[in-house]
């Protein structure tokens, strides 16, 4: 059933609140500040609460199905985080406060660098950055201040390889560089012999997403590191698929210089619409001097025996402040919680899971749906949604058609170097049934696909709303409500 | 799909034109077909100017934004300024009324670099 928007139900005259009795003097609101017209819905308590608590119901999360959607990392996100996020202490300061009076607080940030340093090989991180490419344009904006600094100030370029993640062009342009785009080779990796000819004086640094989007661990990444610095360039790791990795492989010791972690992917904090994300940046010791601040610090001088005393500073040559106060204090809060729940050992078998999982699901698919890079994939592997019997139907139609049985569809159409692209992530979350489950699904709606086809361009069938016009939206879209 | 005889091309699917002492451009209807319905084209002004291989403007359909690559070096002496209302016209009519921009070009020998139309064929029946 359709729910009408909350202006639909408005009934002039109806009231929610009733305010208290005036017990001012009265007095008249500025001339100017007045309108005519304000338009609100007219609604009571129960019209909001049954609206809201409709809309709650439709929501389709990951508390709610499985969620695949590649290059995102949709794992669960345990309701833990969510106790230690609500706790008073937590959710009763104010950033303004005196440090002396939020040190708990503090440790909590000062410990969670001091994971993220541990977790990655670096020896410095910031919490600051808001999400994953808010991290990248920090990174970036952290590698040009360095070459700055050394008085090095031709250099305008960054590398991006064709499988990085989409947003690490736009940071590069955002930070007023130069992108050129590398192409990959034949197994998906960085194409060597191309990373040569444009690897120059003029280089800032490479952007390697490791593993890239087709979900593949780049196996030259340290030929690649070597080019990079041999050219007086710096290595930066896209994090974002650092589920595959956490606890196993340290990207620090591969060669990369500047990194930025996703807390809402690899350390389970809400997504999307449940977000903030956070996107700390981790760095080697050569650039530690250049991270945006504050960063929590241990000040020796104020500290007694076994009661360190955090504070607050700005690192020496710092890029500046990238975000207001403390970061998003909230996820950092959860992404410590879950690293403390699951501890070293646990840490590496969710990657290890992650890996495993994505794996299963390839060798159950792999056959029926097209695998233009064939190899043992890490968390996350695509497969084009074009079948070579079904040329009618498209990644767009198998994708809708999976609402349908109560599932999330992949990420489509991305990575661009796939045709029809279908991203598929489980995470370690899922367990072997929930697999299953989605497998037989992708499989059945293969068959459907070439005895039913039409039954794929009209899904989904089963939603409050079918099919959107996805082209009229864009073209003609209503950006206002209208009466 | 179709290609125009009169035209010469970019492996990255851009057509040019030669048109008197200018040159027209767009993208090719493999192009258009790959991106799928477009939405939006994002283009430069007049007296812009622009050079072989780098990016001028981009397309952006429902899957996908693409940059769009100059075949030639000069400035832009028109824009095609139908497509801000009507961006499907590079869908519908991708070597006619879909057109992008004319530059007035500064090099003339760039033209012979481009792609003829049966280099281009090649180029497209190899991605396929």
């Amino acid at each position: 059933m359709k729910e009408p928007l909350i202006y639909e139900l408005s009934v002039t005259g109806r009231e929610g609140v009733k305010p208290p009795a005036l017990d001012v003097p009265e007095s008249d609101l500025p001339q100017e500040l007045l309108r005519d017209d304000l338009p609100l819905p007219e609604v009571s308590e129960v019209d909001v609460i049954r609206h809201f608590h409709h809309l709650s119901h439709k929501n389709f999360s990951v508390d709610s199905v499985m969620y695949p959607l590649g290059s995102c990392t949709m794992k669960y996100n345990p309701k833990v985080n969510e106790v230690a996020a609500r706790l008073p202490g937590f959710t009763g300061i104010h950033p303004m406060q005196d440090e002396e009076t939020v040190q708990g607080a503090l440790y909590i940030m000062h410990t969670l660098q001091e994971d993220i340093k541990a977790i990655g090989g670096f020896a410095g991180v910031t919490l600051q950055p808001a999400a994953g490419a808010h991290g990248e344009l920090t990174g970036v904006l952290i590698m040009r201040k360095y070459h700055l600094d050394r008085g090095d100030t031709k250099r305008d370029t960054i590398l991006i390889p064709d499988s990085a993640h989409g947003t690490n062009p736009a940071s590069s342009s955002m930070s007023g560089l130069h992108v050129v785009q590398l192409p990959s080779d034949a197994r998906g990796n960085v194409d060597l012999d191309e990373l040569r000819k444009v690897a120059n004086d003029r280089v800032v640094g490479l952007m390697l997403t490791n593993p890239n989007t087709l979900g593949l661990f780049d196996e030259h990444v340290e030929e690649i590191a070597e080019i990079v610095h041999g050219c007086g360039g710096l290595l930066y790791g896209d994090g974002a698929n650092m589920n595959a990795l956490m606890g196993i492989m340290r990207p620090g010791d591969l060669g990369i210089d500047v990194m930025h972690f996703n807390l809402h992917k690899t350390f389970s904090t809400p997504h999307g619409g449940g977000g903030p994300g956070s996107g700390p940046v981790g760095v080697a010791e050569h650039l530690v001097d250049f991270l945006p601040g504050p960063i929590v610090t241990i000040d020796p001088a104020l500290s007694e025996e076994e009661l360190p005393y955090y504070t607050l500073k700005m690192p020496a040559k710092s890029i500046g402040r990238v975000k207001s106060f403390w970061g998003h204090f909230g996820v950092i809060v959860r992404a410590y919680t879950y690293i403390h729940m699951l501890g070293t050992a646990g840490l590496r078998r969710a990657a290890e899971h992650a890996v495993l999982n994505a794996n299963y699901m390839l060798s159950r698919l792999r056959d029926v749906y097209p695998l233009p890079y064939d190899r043992i994939c890490k968390h996350e592997f695509v497969l084009e949604g074009h079948l070579p019997d079904a040329p009618d139907v498209h990644a767009l139609d198998i994708a809708k058609r999976l609402i349908d049985y109560g599932v999330h569809p992949p990420t489509n159409y991305f990575p661009l170097i796939v045709h029809e692209a279908l991203m598929i992530e489980p995470t370690e979350t899922e367990s072997k049934q929930a697999m299953d489950y989605y497998c037989d699904v992708l499989l059945k709606i293969a068959e459907e696909a070439k005895t039913d086809p039409q039954l794929l361009h009209d899904a989904p069938h089963e939603t409050p709303v079918r099919r959107l016009d996805e082209v009229k939206a864009a073209r003609k879209p209503h950006l206002r409500y209208e009466h | 799909m179709a290609i125009d005889m009169q035209a010469r091309y970019l492996k990255s699917h851009e057509w040019a034109r030669q048109e008197e002492d200018e040159i027209i451009v767009g993208i090719s209807d493999h192009a258009q077909e790959q991106l799928g319905d477009i939405v939006y084209v994002e283009l430069p002004e007049v007296g812009d100017e622009v050079a072989q291989g780098e990016a001028f403007g981009s397309v952006e359909s429902v899957k996908a934004a693409s940059d769009i690559y100059a075949p030639v070096s000069g400035v832009v002496t028109a824009v095609n300024e139908e497509l801000e209302d009507a961006p499907e016209l590079v869908n519908q009519d991708p070597y006619g009324k879909g057109w992008m921009i004319k530059i007035e070009p500064s090099d003339p020998e760039e033209w012979d670099a481009l792609l003829t139309p049966e280099a281009y064929e090649k180029v497209v029946e190899e991605e396929a």
